[in-house]
């Protein structure tokens, strides 16, 4: 038992609760917020130091112990989720200070920031798979209302389509809650992973695990991806970089934590399918990226073919390939946040967000340009930048476990990436300056300063690897030994 | 009991999507829905049907039905509650501002 | 023209006060049988949505002015806090206690911590159900 574990999820909650309470004053909803993201980063860190020194810790929630009641888990792959989210979210959380308008600062926009964040950390923390479907609504309710905030045209056109979808998946995954129950009597997901071991993962098993490889292939993104480029696309900026960074990669967590602990025992259906779909993703998602002249929808695109890499490294399931997918998570958590951040400045100055109406903006913003290369740079993998590492391992572990194809086409994904990104830098950045400093849309003000802190942490991350192994080993051989997590829960010798 | 259950879910599923499939965004609320409740009906059909008697435990030695599929829909009721009244409330503003009810005419490439 | 609801607004005058007893007996009678702060939340929601009905949105915001809104983040305030409540006591987050205490009226009573989390529980429907109604309401 440690109290401490509920705190990542209690402490944006009581302040998402205190900011509803107090509405009018802006200044205070600013501060509480940031300083709250900041607490829960810090008590995600102490937390991640404590699984590093004494194993996975546990809170069964009202005394009641697993598998009977809701036990929340942290071990060291969401502990590192969960440090990576604070992270991100208090980047953009201040840039929303500058960016996102007194009217949504109003209607509640800094509480819906910390309930999503609330959800976000739940379903990392949560052992118990009913419980995951209510932190996923938690998370999705926020994000319903996040993007139809302000209710522009476009964000409610979006909206209506992306609410929708998200209910029928979240109907799916209590059909798939409900089928599982009926064949294994629990929901504890330890206590789920022994009972399937012990009466082997049949057909029927398999069958549900592919209704679950549904559902959380539709939040994640992964080849079902078809709703993700429109309505990640609609929001504002920092909305839009807080879905991008946090939504999709709670169901890749989700999809991680399924098919390594629960229908680990038949890869060659439920794993090469997994694979299939993150090849098809990445190639689909490409070509998306390489055919949009859209800043936004760019960017959307690229959330899609990251999905897909990452996937991939759980898709091989060897201990390479999936320390190389976590390593790839984290990096893509931090860097799909500010190259959101990045590309909404952007659009910020030139007053649109197609490509070919910009030109020559590194003239009068040489910091924003220069970031934003080593932003692409870092996505493209180039080393000593935090994406190297990452498609190193993943690549090697598809390598050694003879999935070629699927390494080709990772290479393949990492080009077309590396060119979608480039024709914003080339197109935005280069060329004649259309617009003198005065006539200029908008101001970089205050906005700069969340992405220089992001790029810092994603070069930290790159050049700072060597510290950070020891945590990333842990996490992955944690996911590749089932038994360990088992044991921490359900306390058994 | 249970076969009687299983057919009453196929014709909740049966309406539900049919409505999902249909254009107009109060019918597709509706679909949402029923197919809601088809699964709850379903959920509490897999955890077992009337075994025994009401889950407090009194000593004896008697067998008791599983409260948890009750728990388990209890919660996702509430959730699909709050959910389809903030889709409502939507839909409706959707209608005003875009002027359509129709899902139809939301494939936007006009004003971009 | 204003249509004539006398008979509703009379019914309505006596009406509310029943539900709002029963509201209470339900929330009460929920630790040992069928009730609590959620169905009990539930019938105080329903009867100020017959108050909205009967008299109409302004009137009604004049004699009771709350935000409902805030009504509902309360109530889940102190939902939370009842459960970090146990935090202090150094048990598992959400632990209940109860224990039997001689009262001066109601002689040997059973007091219990989670009728404070039923009570954040109700104050949380009545909040949420009643600012639902009313944005569902507006400007029809």
């Amino acid at each position: 038992m440690n109290n401490l574990v509920i705190l990542p999820l209690l402490i944006p909650l009581l302040a998402g609760i205190f900011l509803v309470i107090f509405r009018q004053n802006i200044l205070l909803q600013r501060w509480f917020s940031i300083v709250a993201i900041f607490s829960t980063g810090v008590v995600a860190a102490y937390l991640l130091q404590m699984v590093a020194d004494d194993g996975i810790q546990t809170l069964a929630i009202g005394g009641w112990e697993a598998p009977f009641g809701i036990v929340l888990v942290i071990d060291m792959f969401s502990g590192l989720l969960i440090l990576t989210t604070s992270i991100v979210s208090f980047g953009c959380i201040l840039f929303a200070f500058n960016s996102i308008g007194l009217e949504r600062e109003q209607f509640y926009f800094y509480p819906f920031m910390l309930f999503l964040i609330t959800g976000v950390n739940g379903s990392f923390l949560t052992g118990d798979l009913f419980n995951l479907f209510v932190c996923f609504e938690v998370m999705l309710i926020s994000s319903y209302v996040l993007i139809s905030l302000g209710g522009t045209k476009v964000q409610l056109r979006e909206s209506i389509k992306y609410v929708l979808i998200n209910i029928m998946s979240s109907t799916m995954f209590l059909l798939g809650i409900a089928y599982l129950y009926a064949i294994t009597g629990t929901l504890n997901m330890a206590h789920l992973s022994v009972r399937i071991a012990e009466v082997g993962q049949q057909g029927l098993l398999t069958t549900v695990a592919i209704l679950f490889l549904v559902v959380f292939s539709l939040k994640a993104a992964l080849f079902l991806y078809f709703w993700l480029p429109g309505s990640y696309a609609a929001p504002p900026t920092a909305i839009g970089a807080i879905f991008g960074a946090l939504l999709t990669k709670v169901g890749i967590y989700a999809l991680f934590r399924m098919f390594t602990l629960v229908f680990y025992h038949q890869p060659e259906i439920t794993h090469l399918l997994l694979g299939v779909m993150a090849a098809l993703t990445m190639l689909l998602g490409g070509i998306g990226a390489v055919s949009q002249w859209d800043i936004r929808k760019i960017i959307a695109y690229n959330v899609i073919i990251a999905v897909g890499f990452i996937v991939s490294g759980l898709a091989v399931f060897t201990s390479t390939a999936v320390a190389g997918g976590i390593y790839y998570l984290i990096h893509d958590m931090i860097v799909k946040a500010l190259l959101f951040l990045l590309g909404g400045t952007i659009i910020g100055i030139a007053g649109t967000s197609k490509l070919k109406e910009m030109s020559g903006l590194i003239r009068n913003h040489p910091l924003l340009g220069w970031m934003f290369f080593i932003t692409v740079l870092a996505l493209a993998g180039i080393p000593p930048l935090s994406g190297f590492i990452g498609k190193v391992l993943v690549i090697k572990g598809t390598m050694e476990a003879e999935f070629y194809w699927l390494a080709v086409i990772g290479l393949l994904s990492s080009l077309m990436v590396l060119y979608s990104v480039m024709k914003i830098f080339v197109n935005g950045f280069w060329g004649e300056t259309y617009l003198s400093k005065e006539q200029e849309k908008g101001t970089t003000s205050g906005l700069l300063f969340p992405c220089i802190l992001l790029t810092m942490v994603s070069i930290g991350f790159g050049l700072g690897v060597e510290g950070i192994t020891f945590y990333i080993d842990q996490a992955a051989n944690g996911l590749m030994n089932p038994d360990i997590y088992i044991k921490a829960v359900l306390k058994s010798p | 009991m249970e076969t009687l259950m299983a057919l009453l879910i196929g014709v909740l599923f049966t309406v539900g999507v049919f409505l999902l499939l249909s254009k107009n965004f109060l019918k597709i609320i509706l679909g949402t829905s029923i197919l809601a409740h088809g699964t709850h009906l379903l959920i509490i059909t897999m955890g077992g049907l009337k075994k025994g008697m009401p889950p407090i435990v009194r000593g004896e030695n008697v067998s008791y039905t599983d409260p948890l599929p009750q728990a388990l829909i209890l919660t996702a009721i509430v959730i699909n509650f709050a959910v389809t009244a903030f889709f409502l409330v939507l839909a409706y503003r959707s209608y005003q501002e875009l002027g359509t009810d129709n899902i139809d005419k939301l494939r936007g490439i006009a004003d971009e | 023209m204003k249509p004539n609801d006398v008979i509703l607004q009379t019914v309505t005058k006596i009406v509310t006060f029943i539900i709002l007893t029963f509201a209470i007996y339900l929330f009460l009678a929920g630790h040992h049988e069928p009730g609590g702060g959620f169905i009990g939340g539930l019938v105080i929601a329903s009867a100020l949505t017959l108050l909205y009905l009967a008299f109409d949105i302004e009137t009604v915001r004049e004699g009771l002015p709350v935000d409902f809104k805030v009504v509902a983040a309360v109530g889940v305030f102190i939902a939370v806090a009842t459960g970090m409540g146990s935090i202090l006591f150094d048990q598992p987050f959400l632990s209940q206690a109860f224990g039997y205490f001689n009262l001066p009226i109601f002689g040997k009573t059973e007091l219990a911590t989670a009728v404070l989390f039923d009570l954040g529980v109700a104050l949380a429907v009545v909040g949420t159900g009643v600012t639902i109604i009313l944005s569902i309401s507006r400007d029809a």
